[in-house]
């Protein structure tokens, strides 16, 4: 019984893992395809990869797509770290619970709401100050997409900044500014090299759900239009192998990066476990 | 005093946004459901839903469909997801780690275009599946343009969130309770039924609701893998925004939407909580 499971476990691993690599396999080979064509493989080529180097409308729309992510990420990793530190300190319970609740709003909510409530208020706001007048903004277009990718990343951010925030001894803050730090200095020489590895996750998480986002955008992006919102528009024709070539670049670059993070994961915790080991013995 | 006041400073900015960003966006959603085009309050917008029996006859096929095909993906995921979850959580590190590392790469390819090459794969008269089907000499398969596509492209882009909250409760489950359940001698399959099971439901509460909410409010799979035949909730209220620029209208059904993924995760959550206390409680 229990050397069939050790058998059929790992085949079954491999079907499934089979199942949600398939159409990544299927973009690999037609990107390589010498014909347009995307059910029959013609032979190989890298006529897609330079079409993609020529086409304009999508170079802007990955530009696009890495600016606002780098910013809205940015946004809201300093406004939710102020706020997980803000949070942190709320002395009545209710309120930090209702602001908790309220947080984690957009992650709940269907994103297809997210997404028109924010369209409604970017779109009445614009009525209501009769602009296009206001700093001359268009109703819907990079600030609006910034506003909202902000916004939906900012739980991802409370999220990953306070467990570390929760973990630091408050008397070692209080300490530093009993021997003169200001509050200011006191945060930065002490609270942020403590939460600093959660910063940078939530980070990174900001920065790939914001690339990644294509629902909320769909709703607020109009004139800005950044990669997903590119290829949607492209599907809705028929798509040119040129976004299966650049599929599979982002595909190897993500793939990449997760075994160099996974390597290095795991050489640091080779170095750790020989004195674990010892620590065991004595 | 001081400190008081130190706090509201720190959670005033974060606050407000939430406000503007969150609360009154979702404010916007009420708002415009209960108003009509010249601006009086009305109840028009979900009259019209249900006025004639035409009108109700769809408003419950859409509803129906998009519940039906949720339900039908989500359970589905659970069935593929929980003996993966199961297995990860019981090898060793390192093939854990690199099993976390394959489910997570295709979370962040961009879903749109892994969705279009299944048509590539599933493609009814040219399709890869069908051609191989062919040259082996057996029938085609029609499934593109079927409820079963949509299906499929539900659980083909949303099983990795099914997987992994499975498989972060089953890793961090402590060993020592299924070695008591075994020394007081439960068998296996009774260790898994009142053990393990039981203590994994938050995990599967989770991944459920990570699965439903995103396939009940889809819009592009549908789109996609149904060929435009089929409307579900999401394209519905897509097409009321950007295409028939009825706000009012696709407040109402959003609203409708809203209230009914809270209904369906208040139901999961009171089914997973009495489970939990009842085995605490016993």
């Amino acid at each position: 019984m229990h050397k069939k499971i050790r058998i059929f476990s790992p085949l079954y691993a491999a079907l499934l893992l089979g199942f949600l690599y398939l159409p990544m396999a299927v973009l690999l080979l037609f990107s390589f395809n010498s014909s347009n064509n995307l059910f029959e493989f013609k032979g190989f080529s890298l006529h897609w990869y330079a079409e993609l180097l020529r086409n304009k409308a999508a170079q802007t729309a990955l530009w696009h797509t890495i600016v606002l992510a780098l910013s809205a990420a940015t946004a809201s990793v300093v406004i939710g770290t102020i706020a997980a530190v803000g949070m942190d300190r709320m002395r009545r319970k209710w309120l930090k619970s209702a602001t908790l609740s309220v947080t984690n709003l957009p992650m709940m909510n269907p994103e297809i709401v997210t997404g028109i409530s924010m369209m409604l208020l970017f779109v009445f706001a614009a009525q209501a100050f009769n602009t296009k007048g206001l700093f001359g903004l268009e109703p819907l277009g990079f600030h609006t997409m910034f506003l909202a990718h902000t916004t939906f990343c900012l739980p991802y951010v409370v999220l990953s900044v306070s467990p570390k925030l929760r973990q630091i001894d408050p008397h070692m803050v209080e300490a530093a500014q009993d021997l003169g730090c200001s509050p200011l200095r006191a945060f930065l020489r002490v609270m942020l090299p403590n939460i600093a590895t959660g910063i940078a996750s939530a980070f990174l998480l900001a920065l790939t759900i914001s690339l990644d986002d294509f629902v909320v955008s769909n709703f607020v992006s109009h004139s800005y239009q950044t990669l997903p919102i590119y290829i949607y528009s492209q599907t809705k024709k028929r798509v040119r192998p040129d976004m299966y070539a650049l599929s599979t670049l982002i595909f190897a670059a993500i793939f990449l990066l997760l075994i160099l993070s996974n390597v290095l994961q795991a050489s640091a915790e080779k170095r750790r476990m020989p004195d674990k080991k010892q620590r065991e013995k004595q | 005093m001081k400190r008081k006041r130190g706090s509201l400073a720190l959670n005033a900015p974060y606050l407000l946004w939430c406000v503007i960003f969150i609360l009154v966006p979702l404010a916007m959603v009420v708002y415009y459901a209960f108003r009509d085009r010249s601006g009086n309050w009305t109840l028009q917008n979900f009259a019209e839903l249900v006025d004639t029996p035409e009108h109700l006859d769809n408003l419950v096929r859409v509803f129906g469909i998009s519940l039906a095909y949720a339900g039908a993906a989500t359970l589905i995921c659970l069935l593929l997801a929980y003996p993966l979850a199961y297995y990860m959580a019981h090898t060793k590190p390192s093939t854990q780690r690199n099993l976390m590392m394959l489910i997570t790469v295709p979370m962040w390819m961009n879903f749109l275009i892994c969705t279009y090459s299944w048509i590539s794969i599933l493609g009814n008269e040219h399709g890869l599946l069908n051609t191989l089907l062919e040259q082996l000499g057996l029938h085609k398969l029609h499934i593109l343009n079927t409820p079963g596509a949509i299906i499929l492209g539900m659980v083909y882009n949303y099983l990795p969130f099914m997987i992994l909250p499975i498989y972060s409760v089953l890793a961090k489950l402590e060993p020592s309770l299924v070695e008591a359940a075994q020394d007081l001698g439960a068998t296996n399959a009774e260790v898994l039924r009142k053990v393990t099971l039981p203590l994994s439901l938050p995990g599967v509460a989770a991944g459920v609701t990570m699965v439903f909410v995103p396939s009940v409010s889809t819009f592009y799979i549908s789109k996609k893998m149904g060929g435009n035949k089929t409307m579900l909730i999401g394209d519905w209220i897509e097409s009321m925004f950007l295409q028939a620029n009825n706000y009012q209208s696709g407040a109402a059904l959003s609203l409708i939407l809203m209230l009914l993924v809270v209904l369906s995760m208040m139901i999961m959550r009171r089914f997973s909580d009495s489970e939990n206390g009842a085995l605490v409680v016993s």
